[in-house]
């Protein structure tokens, strides 16, 4: 007999293939009832759509790489921007209130809407795609950072000070390790948004990229390979998450939000 | 998470603490290990100031164990966040060894480098395994890798937690977790060893074990211990005197001198005299409430 805890974790194993089967035959059931073949393609059609789209190199070399290149790219500023900004802004309290206005300003602009600027001013070519992918990373990355600098327990900073510890061995003993959790939550909301940016990018411009690809099969009016790029789309972002995701189980594995039976 | 068996007698590893501990000056339990003379200290906040400690002047032997009792807001953790320098005394001035422990408004180093703390949290880095917390202040000294690991084995074994030198802190109990924490503060053999209520958060039956481990420790290394504890039995059964201090603003109510032959074991608590110093201390307490 497993135990409850052998049976939670091989529950996601078994409910997600639930879970899909479940959404296939809702899917299949909407088709026979008389939905649209524009509105909804069967699965069975989306299935070849999606093989024949994996089997057209352009797919890979072109779109693929386009938007995953965008995407790491500007994740990869958004990043080192983010965690620069958030330590020194966190850091340093009066530069902090002086830009917070424009900062919460900057943050409820909806980002996206920037989008035809940056066509604009850097062309239909990759470079504005990765720049709305790192500006849509970087705040959630900087915020983050900016609360985890602030949240060194002060305990563990009277534990330093007992010990003589100086400014460096201060940083790399605590602030740093300390951190980490926040980086790395602002870095899993950050992935997503980056892919969001480079999509969104690839709907307003250029002829490249998996966005493009979506924009091109609906003008074709091809509902079977939009479903198609939108699958290929779902993978990318989640590929992009869990190697975010195993980057921090590795980095962090002491964490609550790393589950104890990872690294045992 | 099973506990441990914490010895309560003098052990190997224990003698062998004793022989490269701290060495006491020849003959001189008498010597001022810490003084507080004429201390003072005021919080301000927003709603006014407080008085936390009003005219302190207390003056601890070199190898005395002494324990501040008191009510809460007695200023006990003050007193003894100012005896380990993390805060500053508004008034007068505090001695170690000696010296002064602040100098031109800075904590003198060498001087708070003989005290270690132990505090009511653990405060253990969850980041660092038990082995790198208790070696961490090696770490912080630039003791080599291998010494500063050997030393964190050879302490683990000492406060019963041999087997979780590689767990991370949040595997271990509460009472793991403290004695991790005090197994840290005496990596570096301080001569002193300032303890804020390490044990408030334990269940009686391990706080009990703890006192003895704790008494052992203290005459093996031939430490000068301060205890703060909420506990008058605990203050009695472990300190060569009690100081019981009296709330806003903080001073010392009375100090009680405590001479029961050492090693003490649990049942001392039954003798008339013991039960008469906790009645009179407790008696002092509540005449304030």
């Amino acid at each position: 007999m497993p135990s409850r805890e052998q049976l939670m974790k091989f529950l996601p194993w078994i409910s997600t293939p639930v879970l899909i089967a479940v959404i296939l035959a809702m899917w299949k059931l909407a088709v026979s009832l008389g939905v649209s073949r524009y509105t909804l393609p069967p699965p069975g059609e989306v299935w070849a759509a999606l093989l024949d789209l994996m089997s057209r190199p352009d797919v890979w070399t072109v779109h693929m790489r386009t938007t995953l290149v965008e995407a790491v790219a500007g994740f990869g500023i958004g990043l080192v921007s983010g965690v620069i900004v958030g330590a020194v802004l966190g850091r340093v309290v009066w530069l902090e209130r002086a830009v917070r206005p424009m900062v919460v300003a900057l943050q409820v602009i909806p980002k996206v809407a920037l989008v035809p600027l940056f066509v604009i001013w850097f062309g239909f070519g990759m470079t504005s795609k990765v720049i709305i992918a790192a500006i849509l990373a970087f705040f959630p990355i900087m915020l983050n950072v900016l609360l985890g600098v602030r949240s060194v327990d002060p305990g563990h900073r009277d534990v330093m000070t007992s010990l003589n510890a100086g400014r460096w061995q201060t940083f790399w003993a605590l602030e740093f390790h300390s951190t980490l959790p926040y980086v790395f939550a602002g870095m899993e909301v950050g992935i997503v948004f980056a892919v969001i940016g480079a999509i969104v990018g690839e709907y307003l411009g250029g002829n490249e990229g998996l966005g493009y690809l979506v924009v091109d099969t609906l003008n074709a009016l091809n509902a079977p390979e939009l479903y198609a790029v939108i699958v290929l789309l779902a993978v990318l972002g989640y590929l992009l998450f869990f190697a975010v995701n195993v980057a921090k189980r590795l980095m962090i594995p002491w964490h609550e939000s790393v589950s104890l039976k990872d690294i045992t | 998470m099973t506990q441990q068996g914490l010895k309560t007698t003098p052990t190997p590893e224990i003698e062998a603490e004793c022989a490269d501990g701290q060495a006491a000056p020849s003959g001189s339990a008498a010597g001022a290990e810490l003084e507080l003379v004429d201390v003072s200290k005021e919080f301000h906040s927003r709603s006014g100031s407080v008085v936390a400690l009003k005219d302190i002047t207390l003056t601890i032997r070199r190898r005395e164990f002494v324990a501040l009792v008191g009510r809460s807001g007695c200023g006990k953790t003050t007193m003894l966040r100012i005896l380990a320098g993390l805060t500053h005394p508004t008034r007068g001035h505090v001695l170690a060894g000696g010296r002064p422990l602040w100098r031109d408004g800075g904590r003198d180093p060498e001087t708070v480098g003989r005290l270690g703390i132990v505090f009511q949290d653990a405060h253990l880095f969850p980041w660092y395994s038990v082995e790198e917390n208790i070696a961490l202040p090696l770490k912080l000294r630039g003791v080599g890798k291998a010494e500063r690991l050997a030393r964190a084995h050879e302490l683990c074994a000492l406060v019963g937690l041999s087997g979780f030198e590689r767990s991370y802190p949040r595997e271990l109990s509460g009472g793991m977790r403290q004695r991790a924490a005090i197994a840290r503060a005496l990596s570096y053999r301080p001569g002193v060893l300032l303890m804020d209520e390490p044990f408030g958060a334990l269940d009686a039956l391990t706080r009990e074990k703890m006192n003895l481990e704790l008494q052992s420790l203290a005459t093996a290394s031939e430490s000068t211990v301060v205890l703060v504890t909420h506990s008058i039995r605990e203050a009695v059964f472990l300190a060569d005197r009690v100081v019981l201090l009296s709330p806003r603003p903080g001073r010392i109510r009375s100090v009680t001198e405590v001479d029961f032959p050492r090693p003490r074991q649990l049942d001392v608590e039954a003798e008339p005299r013991f039960q008469e110093i906790v009645r009179t201390l407790r008696r002092q307490l509540d005449e304030e409430a």
